[in-house]
C-alpha cells in the first residue's frame, strides 16, 4: 500500500476512524506519520472520540450551564465540548447538571463506589467500602469453592462490623 | 539506574511466564490520578504543571518501594529516548509529544510506571507478567497508599477520582489482559469473539494501544466503566470474561492441531526457518512471523525456544530499539538489515 500523504513510499502506519458507522482510513509512510504527528494528535484526539461515543456534540447544552464557568479553573463548559476534558476538579460540580446525563450514558452510573482517598474522606465512607469490598471477596470466595479463605474473610467482616459499631 | 540499561534487563511484561502465559503476556492495572486543586494537565499553565512534576517526584522518593527508580523529564530527552520508552509500553505516543513538564518513572524490571502529566497528572501502571491482575492489583494499591501519604489526590463522594476524561472518573481504573490469539484469527472466529466481548463493556484494542489494528494476533482487553463498581468488582468481571476467551482459543488451537496438523506446522516452521536466515525484514513482517513463531512455542513444536526471548524480540525490533542498540540514527533500510541480522543473531545462539 502507498502512502496517502507522498505517494511514493510504502504506507506502514495505518489509522482507522469510525464516526457514525462511517469507517475513515488513513495510510502512511513512517515519515510522513511522523511528521504529521502533532497534527494527529488533534484530527484523532481523545475530543473527536469522546464526542463520537456519547454525542456530546449533539446533545443540548442545559439552559443554566450555557455560560457556565468553573470558578476554580475559568474553563468554560463550551471549552469541555470543544477538548474533550475538564479543567479541573471542580469542573464536576461546575458542569454537574450536563455531566450527569453524560456520566450515566458512559458507566451506567453516576455514584462512585470502591477506594477512598486514605486521608480527607469520612472514615465512615472508607469504611463502607472496604466492607463492600470484603464483601465481594466473600462471594467469590464462596463461588471458588474456597471455603477456608470463605471463613477467614467472613471472620473479617464481623470484627469490621464490631468495629464499627462500637464507634 | 539509567535509561540504556533498559535495553539489557527482561521487563516483567515480557519475561513469558505467570499463570496462563501460553496465551496471556502479561496483565496490567492503570490507575489515573490528580492533584486536589490544580488544573488538570492540559489545561494547567506552566507553574502549576511544574508544581506538579516537582510534587509527584519528592513523593516518589519518599515512597520505599519507587525509590532508586528511574525517574525522567521529557523534555530533557532525545526523540530516539522518547520513542524507545513507547516501544516499550512505557509512555503513551501522546506523551512522546509536546516537551512541557511531562515525566515518567520506571522502577526496577519495568513493572511500576508512571507518567506525569498525561493526560491526568498521574498515569501509574503496574504490569505482571502472564494472566495475573490480582498480584498487578496488589502492588498498584501498596504504591497508591505509599505516594497517598504525600499527594492529595482529587475525589469527591459522588464522582470518586476526578480524571480530566469523564470516561476514566470514579475508581479511575484500568485493568487489562494482553493476549495472543493466533488459533482464534486463523479460524476466523476472533470477530465474534470481539463482538461478544464488545457487550460486556470491554474494550479490545491491538499490541500498539489505542487506535492500531491487532498486529501479530495481539489482542488487549480492558474495562470500559470505571463509576460504580467497585475495583474488584471490574477486575471480576474482566478475569470471567478472560478465562472464557483463553478456553476458546486453547480449544481452536486443539482443534487445529488435530484437523489441521499440516498447516499449523507448516505455518509455525516456515516462519521460524524464514526468521533463521532472513537478510532484510519489515518491522510489520518480523510481528507476523514471531507471532507463528510464539504459537509454535506454545503448543510444544519449538521445544528449545525461550517464550520469553521471542516476546522481547517483538519489542528488540522496533525501529527506535534498533536504533538504540546500534547508538547511531538508521534509515529504514538500514534498519531492515540490521533487525534481520538481530534476529538471526537471536534465533541462531
Amino acid at each position: 500500500m502507498i502512502c496517502d500523504s507522498c505517494g511514493h513510499k510504502q504506507a506502514t502506519v495505518h489509522l482507522t476512524e469510525i464516526v457514525d458507522d462511517q469507517t475513515k482510513e488513513l495510510h502512511l509512510c513512517e515519515e510522513c506519520a511522523r511528521e504529521k504527528g502533532a497534527l494527529m494528535g488533534q484530527q484523532f484526539g481523545l475530543a473527536d472520540l469522546l464526542a463520537s461515543l456519547v454525542g456530546i456534540e449533539s446533545e443540548p447544552i442545559t439552559k443554566g450551564e450555557k455560560g457556565a464557568k468553573c470558578p476554580n479553573c475559568k474553563m468554560a463548559y463550551n471549552d469541555f465540548r470543544k477538548y474533550g476534558r475538564l479543567g479541573c476538579g471542580d469542573c464536576y460540580v461546575a458542569f454537574k447538571d450536563s455531566l450527569t446525563p453524560l456520566l450515566k450514558k458512559i458507566h451506567g452510573s453516576t455514584q462512585h463506589v470502591g477506594r477512598v482517598p486514605t486521608r480527607g474522606v469520612k472514615t465512615t465512607m472508607k469504611a463502607r467500602t472496604e466492607l463492600q469490598e470484603l464483601q465481594m471477596r466473600l462471594q467469590k470466595a464462596i463461588e471458588m469453592e474456597e471455603f477456608e479463605e470463605a471463613a477467614r474473610i467472613r471472620d473479617e467482616i464481623k470484627n469490621y462490623e464490631k468495629k464499627l459499631k462500637g464507634k | 539506574m539509567k535509561l540504556n540499561d533498559l535495553l539489557n534487563q527482561k521487563s516483567e511484561g515480557l519475561k513469558g511466564t505467570g499463570p496462563n502465559s501460553d496465551i496471556v503476556i502479561s496483565s496490567r492495572i492503570r490507575l489515573a490520578r490528580n492533584l486536589e486543586k490544580l488544573s488538570f494537565s492540559h489545561w494547567a499553565d506552566e507553574k502549576e504543571q511544574g508544581e506538579v512534576l516537582t510534587k509527584v517526584e519528592s513523593a516518589i522518593n519518599e515512597s520505599n518501594y519507587l525509590k532508586g527508580s528511574l525517574f525522567l523529564k521529557m523534555r530533557e530527552m532525545s526523540n530516539i529516548d522518547k520513542q524507545f520508552l513507547v516501544e516499550r509500553h512505557l509512555i503513551s505516543r501522546e506523551h512522546a509529544t509536546g516537551s512541557d513538564h511531562k515525566g515518567v518513572m520506571i522502577s526496577d524490571k519495568e513493572i511500576v510506571s508512571i507518567m506525569i502529566n498525561e493526560e491526568d497528572h498521574l498515569r501509574l501502571q503496574v504490569i505482571q507478567s502472564g494472566f495475573n491482575l490480582a498480584e498487578a492489583r496488589l502492588l498498584t494499591d501498596r504504591i497508591e497508599s505509599e505516594l497517598e501519604s504525600h499527594l492529595n489526590f482529587a475525589f469527591s463522594s459522588n464522582w470518586g477520582y476526578l480524571t480530566a476524561c469523564p470516561t476514566n472518573v470514579g475508581t479511575g481504573m484500568r485493568a487489562s489482559v494482553m493476549l495472543h490469539l493466533p488459533a482464534l484469527v486463523m479460524t476466523n472466529q476472533i470477530s465474534k469473539v470481539l463482538q461478544a466481548i464488545a457487550k460486556l463493556s470491554l474494550t479490545t484494542r491491538g499490541l500498539f494501544g489505542e487506535g492500531t489494528e491487532a498486529k501479530g494476533n495481539f489482542f488487549q482487553i480492558s474495562n470500559q466503566i470505571s463509576l460504580g463498581r467497585l475495583e474488584i468488582e471490574i477486575i471480576d468481571n474482566i478475569e470471567r470474561v478472560i478465562k472464557q476467551v483463553m478456553e476458546y482459543e486453547q480449544s481452536a488451537r486443539n482443534n487445529l492441531l488435530t484437523h489441521n496438523k499440516d498447516l499449523i506446522e507448516d505455518r509455525v516452521w516456515r516462519a521460524y526457518g524464514i526468521l533463521k536466515g532472513v537478510r532484510i525484514i519489515s518491522s510489520n513482517e518480523t510481528i507476523d512471523l514471531l507471532s507463528s513463531v510464539r504459537l509454535g512455542v506454545d503448543i510444544g513444536l519449538l521445544k528449545d525456544i525461550d517464550r520469553g526471548m521471542v516476546n522481547e524480540l517483538f519489542i528488540l525490533t522496533q525501529p527506535a530499539h534498533l536504533q538504540k542498540i546500534e547508538g547511531k540514527a538508521l534509515t529504514a533500510d538500514k534498519r531492515d538489515v540490521k533487525r534481520a541480522e538481530l534476529i538471526r543473531k537471536k534465533l541462531n545462539m
